[in-house]
């Protein structure tokens, strides 16, 4: 776009008013019809702008936003995991801000529709969907046929209570990102240290001062000239370097080391931890789900159903880079890839059918004998994405935060309670395992430890 | 076996006290002679080890790259990782099955059975659960050809639409030439091609003919068709030769309807009565009660007696002909008389005559509407052989202008095959649709690719009123074109589209009558969902049986010959590669054939008596001679097998090998059957011969190599009489010898026993419904990867099945000398009992192992663990039931196994491997698993869903390949479970989730329960419907 040769784009100014005021309009027009459908016969002209908040409350209350916190719980879920990729409540993002949705609308039932099946709204010549379609260059938005009238219910109670929250000041949060500072100060082990070594050098001394003393109470007894020469014969480097307890020593600690360090080559065949390679495109985990909190899961889709966690294909990069032709860190050049990829013209916004997969370089790669199944911990056992990959929402460029190995798998079944809670398949076991005793369930009490879990 | 006098013996070797065989008998690798010095030295070894080091090290320094490369546009209903299933139909000249295609990011990886379907009943077959490795044959034709030059679609059809134009304007004749076509679009796609070139007439011919039998109909009934059976109904089954439970006419689904009459328990203490009369010993032979062999040249007399029998009893009429003594002939027309329409009465004839006394006998018995239903007409066969053989007739006479082969193969698979590869010389235009270049596509000059039939679109009727579609499971791998779009391209059609095609005729041929108030697309998408479509049969109309008797009678003695003494030749269809249109397919080449266990071969099978006349001996190693075998005029070289039950004076030997243009699995395997055939019949009576030779060979067998030593507690068996007094007849109840007393294996345990709490898998198997098919063996094959090793491996006893089908012959008394020896093996009784991983709950195998590589879970699975194995060995030595195979080699990216393991050798074939099973590498072990990929994904599936398992949830994948529905798996501390249910456990309130279940089955037994390692898997045991234990000898 910067380049100056398409159509020049509307500035975010434009946008923002021309958004304001179509809403303005929008609402007088939601007004008019629901003049004409009920009031239009009994009410004469010059009441009508005193009706216009109270019909507006009327039309509304038919189909209430409910207030109710768990419906708000269970719509900010709904919202985060679907709709924040694209839209925020107080900020325009891809599509427009949410707050106050419910009051610029037709109808709720309008919502519902739209969510549902945009296209179809569109199509049907709906006026306020063809104008925010017209305003938001003719991009569509994403169709959840599935979704029912509670849901949609719940994400517009969300929307709600959020747009109704005064913007707090903001937190000074430390950075709380998974396995953050350690419980005992730094300050407070290099005072046990220093104490220690205080200790280390008085000891030294003393043991000094103890060998002069006896040498001096051996000189004063009567010996044999051998003896003395023994006593008085003084601590070279040579006499030090020859003693069997020396060479014991360095042999022990030469030897120690380098079984160590051959020990900890050859664990570390295969490991690839901190592996960072460069990808094809620059994309940045840092800006997606650090910067924008876009959900893991709204791109890696297989990770709530099935083993692999999918890399998103390019088609569902363009639900927002169809609109979002520049990026954070690199301009349009990395985008240009994506566009390159799925064949689309971003002068022209059209596909031209030439397409080219993507070759990303994997970077967790479990061996061929060891089976993971992503749905298994993220959606049974409600594992978050960041306690196996790290602080993924800081990485530019992701690595491999974690070492992958089977000792590491089995340290983390061995320490983490099974998720049984709501979950019906684990009725059973944790009868068995309560009546058994009063620990909690861990992995490896079901079995997390079987050979056959992972290998077959 | 405390209550018989039976001897079990697994071949003739352990019969007959083989020195060679009682050599080995004790040992499950046999040691084959110390291999030849190689010549390689110490020194070698060291330079060898330290270039290995060094370039070990050097590989080691870089990790290799690996990409990972999603759809640019991902289809909605495709997750990597997630498997997707559609329903299709499997389809083999008229061989069908209704199944479920279980793809993998778009590869199709495992077949199973259409459950929806009532013509398959949700069974498959080995051949079946096969196909999908021929999808990925690497001898599958790339793309159309001329001669041997690859071409563009558009030059080969202008060629073929100015010849055929050419010869249509001549008035030239053009032939259709296919096997029985199931499809109604397809005929309807030719009819348009005939209308396009009038002088084109549709041959159809089947590799085994049932034209006889079409005939006989038409000539009973007024008109020709072949109806559908019901061997549910039956309490009497009486079969002359045809071997329903194998390769007769629809073996899925009479194996089925077989079973259902099979399945006895203490509620249900009856069962159907089956008696077979036939030279091979067949399939369905050695599940029959009363098994008589019979010379083929004297079956349809004894129809005729059969005839004359139930006659006599109905106070009709008799007619000429007839055979005395035919071994249980009386009795059978007696229990047929007592079971008046609950009987029926088959034969594999494809003789008019034998099959009009058929019609004759079951209309009498009125069977006609029971259990034979004539009102849904089969259209699995409907070649015609008189057509059939006047095309090649023409053909030869060069009266034939044009030809064009849809997808068959008749220069292999016909008796006149050499003649027709000879007349298409001489033909003007010769088209393929064939998908490989076989033997008839090699013989023409146009080779135009079909796709495989899981790249296609397409609908059958494989009844009347049955339907089903086929839809594309994957993307066409090569530039192959569907035959009928081909056919319309050719035809001068404009909408070519096949899809559509098949759409639109399903919308003006069924929509209207069975759309049932849905609107077309969702009718159609449920159609296509179900995979069939069953608007069922009309009633059944009253057949009244007007077939002429007497012309029948004398038609059968023309033919059939009370007297005749020389040897007769009797050609079977190969259970394993069937007709031999998948010959190229190493997990059917791998298959045991139930009967003879020989893999990679077809051995002509004689009688003890004939071998011993003519010279021929088989010893423990397979050994065997070779023979030339001389039969209407051909002669063939053969290996020679000694079959126990070989009717005396027959040989036997199976279609389906031979082939000379199949590929490398296959190529010049065996010889070709087809070329012995009596024309259209495929007994030989006159000038056989087999004469010995000085060659020896050495056949590859997979069984005859272990032997249980004596422990015969592991077939356990009684006959239906017994049943009804005792439903715990047979069984064995060993006891083991304490200080002071016996006592019950179960009771005494080095262990306290464990727990499982959340499941417990176990398995039962019932011997009384298992026919020993294999199919089995083929699913557990492509599920789990298994290697296929090839011949050679397999003579050193490498094969690697997890699960094999053990047969075991059983005759009574004592056998020292010769004579009763080949008194024995006359006629024994066969029991099959699969055998696989028994996942015991002490396991031996388990408390060998020195790296602790194969352990057990708390869910009862015997778990092995391919990563920490060393390859010790001391679990198979340790097991006893020897069900642990070593990866000898490493089968894959190995050329050494590219010819019998593509599957893991090559791109293509590599693409069938279930990505989430483990390909082992050499030196590790292997064994049944109890599909734990399976378990796993029916666990984490309940999980995600936040309720329990459900029973049914997880089945094997031998189970759901068993059409009998012998195998039953699941969850033993489930208390509704099916397999609870049916061992009859009894819930112990002290310890509900223990490993000693109590099964209060009194068929259920564990074999060798004798050494007290608790398996999981429980047999049940085998009942024959004899009126006495002694066997028919």
């Amino acid at each position: 776009m910067s380049d100056g040769r398409g159509p020049k784009p509307k500035n975010m100014f434009e946008i923002m008013t021309s958004e304001c005021r179509f809403v303005h309009l929008r609402i007088k027009g939601g007004i008019l019809n629901h003049m004409m459908k009920r009031f239009i016969s009994c009410f004469s002209p010059c009441v009508l702008p005193a009706l216009v908040s109270l019909l507006l409350s009327v039309s509304l209350q038919a189909q209430d936003i409910p207030t109710d916190p768990a419906v708000i719980s269970a719509g900010e879920a709904l919202f985060n995991g679907n709709c924040k990729t694209c839209h925020r409540v107080k900020t325009k993002l891809i599509g427009p801000a949410l707050a106050g949705v419910e009051t610029r609308v037709p109808s709720v039932k309008w919502v519902f529709d739209w969510v549902r099946n945009p296209a179809k709204v569109i199509a049907s010549g709906d006026e306020y969907a063809n104008k925010i379609y017209g305003e938001y260059n003719k991009s569509q938005m994403t169709a959840f046929s599935s979704y029912k009238d509670e849901q949609i219910l719940s994400i517009l109670a969300y929307v709600k209570a959020e747009a109704a929250k005064v913007e707090a000041a903001p937190v000074a949060a430390a950075g709380g990102a998974a396995g953050g500072g350690s419980a005992v100060p730094t300050a407070y082990l290099d005072t046990i240290l220093v104490g220690m070594i205080i200790i280390l050098v008085l000891l030294v001394i003393i043991l000094a001062l103890i060998v002069n003393a006896l040498r001096r109470f051996l000189n004063q007894r009567d010996l044999s000239e051998e003896d003395r020469e023994v006593v008085n014969s003084p601590i070279t480097f040579a006499s030090v370097s020859r003693s069997p307890g020396f060479i014991f020593l360095v042999i022990f600690i030469v030897g120690t080391i380098t079984f160590k360090s051959v020990i900890d080559g050859l664990y570390s065949i295969g490991v690839q931890r901190n592996y960072q390679p460069k990808q094809p495109i620059a994309f940045s985990h840092k800006i997606h789900a650090g910067q924008y909190e876009i959900e893991c899961k709204y791109c890696h889709t297989g990770a709530m159903k099935g083993k692999q966690a999918n890399i998103p294909s390019p088609n569902m990069c363009m639900n927002c880079h169809s609109q979002i032709k520049e990026g954070t860190n690199t301009g349009a050049g990395e985008i240009a890839k994506i566009y390159a990829a799925v064949g689309f013209d971003p002068m022209t916004s059209t596909y031209t059918g030439v397409t080219k997969p993507i070759e990303w370089v994997r970077i967790h790669n479990l061996p061929d004998l060891a089976y993971f199944n992503h749905s298994q911990h993220v959606n049974v056992a409600g594992v978050v994405c960041q306690t196996c990959h790290g602080p993924i929402e800081e990485m530019d460029v992701v690595k491999q935060y974690s070492v992958l190995t089977m000792g590491w798998c089995i340290d983390c079944h061995r320490k983490t309670d099974v998720n049984t809670k709501g979950n019906a398949y684990y009725d059973k076991l944790v009868e068995l395992h309560s009546t058994a005793g009063k620990k909690a369930m861990k992995v490896e009490d079901i079995g997390g430890l079987e050979c056959a879990k992972c290998h077959y | 076996m405390g209550n018989t006098n039976k001897t079990y013996w697994k071949g003739l070797e352990q019969l007959k006290n083989d020195p060679a065989y009682i050599k080995n008998a004790d040992k499950e690798f046999v040691n084959l002679g110390v291999e030849e010095d190689p010549g390689h030295s110490r020194r070698d070894f060291l330079k060898m080890m330290g270039f290995s080091v060094a370039a070990v090290s050097l590989a080691a320094c870089e990790t290799p790259i690996r990409k990972a490369i999603p759809y640019v546009n991902k289809p909605v209903d495709v997750d990597p990782g997630i498997p997707n299933y559609y329903a299709s139909s499997y389809i083999n000249g008229g061989d069908y099955c209704s199944i479920v295609v279980k793809t993998r990011e778009g590869r199709p990886i495992k077949i199973e059975g259409n459950a929806l379907s009532s013509v398959s009943g949700g069974g498959t077959s080995a051949q079946v659960e096969a196909s999908v490795l021929s999808l990925y044959d690497n001898y599958r034709l790339r793309g159309p050809k001329i001669g041997d030059k690859d071409e563009q679609w558009e030059n080969i059809d202008k060629e073929v639409m100015s010849k055929l134009g050419e010869i249509a304007a001549k008035g030239g004749q053009i032939r259709i030439v296919s096997n029985t076509i199931l499809s109604p679009s397809t005929l309807a796609t030719i009819e348009k091609f005939k209308a396009k070139y009038p002088t084109t007439q549709h041959v159809q011919y089947d590799q085994v003919s049932y034209y006889g039998m079409m005939k006989a109909n038409e000539e009973s009934f007024g008109s020709a068709f072949i109806p559908s059976y019901d061997f549910s109904k039956a309490s009497i089954i009486v079969s002359f030769g045809a071997d329903f439970l194998g390769t007769w006419l629809s073996p899925t689904e009479f194996t089925k309807q077989y079973a259902a009459t099979r399945k006895i328990d203490e509620e249900h203490r009856e069962m159907s009565r089956h008696y077979q009369f036939e030279s091979n010993l067949s399939l369905t032979g050695a599940n029959a009660d009363y098994r008589t062999p019979l010379r083929p040249s004297q079956s349809g007399l004894a129809v005729i007696q059969l005839y004359n029998l139930i006659a006599a009893k109905a106070g009709k009429s008799t007619i000429d002909g007839g055979l005395e003594n035919v071994a249980n002939l009386d009795k059978a027309a007696e229990d047929l008389w007592a079971n008046r329409g609950k009987s029926v009465v088959v034969s594999r004839s494809n003789n008019k005559s034998v099959q009009t006394v058929i019609n004759g006998i079951n209309a009498m018995l009125g069977n006609y509407g029971s259990t034979i239903l004539p009102n849904m007409a089969v259209n699995f066969r409907k070649g015609n052989d008189e057509a059939m053989s006047a095309f090649i007739e023409d053909a030869s006479g060069g009266k034939i202008d044009g030809v064009i082969f849809y997808n068959c193969n008749p220069v292999y698979d016909h008796v006149a095959g050499a003649k027709l590869e000879a007349a298409l010389k001489s033909v003007a235009l010769t088209v393929a649709t064939n998908y490989t270049k076989d033997e008839t596509s090699s013989a023409v000059n146009y080779k135009t690719p079909d796709h495989h039939y899981l790249e296609s679109w397409n609908d059958f009727e494989p009844k009347k009123n049955f339907y089903s579609l086929s839809q594309p499971a994957i993307t066409p791998i090569f530039k192959s074109r569907q035959a009928q779009e081909s056919f319309l391209v050719w035809a001068g059609e404009k909408n070519v589209d096949y899809f559509s095609i098949v759409k639109d005729n399903w919308r003006s041929w069924y929509y209207a009558k069975n759309g049932g108030g849905m609107n077309f697309e969702s009718w159609w998408d449920k159609c296509l969902y179900d995979g069939v479509l069953e608007p069922g049969a009309a009633d059944a109309a009253a057949a009244s049986f007007r077939g002429d008797l007497a012309a029948a009678a004398a038609g059968i003695a023309s033919r059939y010959k009370a007297g005749n003494t020389g040897l007769e030749l009797s050609i079977y269809e190969s259970y394993a590669v069937g007709n031999g249109s998948q010959a190229n397919n190493p997990l059917l080449q791998e298959l045991p054939d139930p009967i003879t266990k020989v893999v990679w071969d077809h051995p002509v099978t004689v009688s003890q008596k004939d071998a011993a006349a003519l010279g021929f001996t088989n010893d423990g190693e397979s050994n065997t001679q070779f023979g030339t075998l001389t039969a209407g005029g051909k002669s063939v070289s053969v290996p020679v097998l000694i079959q126990p039950g070989q009717a005396i004076g027959t040989i036997g030997i199976s279609l389906g090998y031979g082939r000379t243009k199949v590929g490398t699995v296959a190529e010049n395997l065996g010889v070709n059957a087809y070329a012995l055939m009596d024309g259209n019949s495929l007994a030989v009576y006159e000038g056989v011969s087999l004469t010995k030779t000085d060659k020896d060979f050495q056949l590859a067998q997979t069984q005859t190599h272990q032997t249980y030593m004596g422990r015969e507690s592991v077939i356990q068996e009684s006959v239906l009489s017994e049943f009804k007094k005792n439903p715990a007849a047979g069984r064995d109840f060993p006891k083991v010898s304490k200080w002071s007393e016996k006592v019950d294996p179960a009771t005494l345990s080095l262990w306290k026993g464990h727990d499982y709490n959340n499941h417990h898998w176990g398995m039962s198997i019932d011997l009384n419904t298992c026919t020993g098919c294999g199919s089995c063996i083929v699913a557990c094959n492509v599920e789990n990867n298994v290697a296929m090793v090839g011949k050679d491996e397999v003579i050193r006893r490498r094969e690697m099945h997890w699960l094999r089908i053990d047969r075991y012959y059983s005759s009574d008394g004592k056998h020292g000398d010769y004579q009763a020896l080949e008194k024995a093996a006359e006629n024994p009784e066969v029991v099959f009992q699969p055998m696989l991983c028994q996942h015991c709950n002490n396991a031996p195998c388990e408390t060998v192992c020195p790296v602790a590589a194969t352990t057990h879970s708390t869910e009862g699975l015997n778990q092995m663990t391919y990563n920490r194995c060393i390859g010790t060995r001391y679990c198979a030595n340790n097991c006893p039931y020897k069900v642990r195979r070593f990866n000898w080699f490493k089968y894959h990216d190995n050329r050494q196994f590219y010819q019998a393991n593509p599957a893991m050798n090559t791109d293509l074939g590599r693409m069938v491997l279930n990505p989430e099973v483990t390909v082992r590498s050499r030196g590790v072990m292997e064994k049944c698993s109890f599909c734990v990929q399976r378990i796993q994904s029916g666990k984490l599936a309940a999980k995600r869903e936040r309720r329990p398992l459900k029973d049914g949830e997880v089945i094997t994948a031998c189970q759901a390949a068993c059409s009998s529905g012998a195998i039953v798996f699941g969850d033993m501390n489930d208390p509704n479970s099916e397999i609870t249910k049916l061992l009859k456990i009894e819930r112990d309130e002290k310890r509900p989730n223990g490993i000693d279940k109590k099964i209060g089955n009194p068929r259920a037994y564990r074999v060798l329960e004798e050494i007290g390692v608790k398996p999981n898997i429980f047999y049940l045991t085998k009942i024959r419907n004899k009126d006495e234990a002694k066997a028919e000898a």
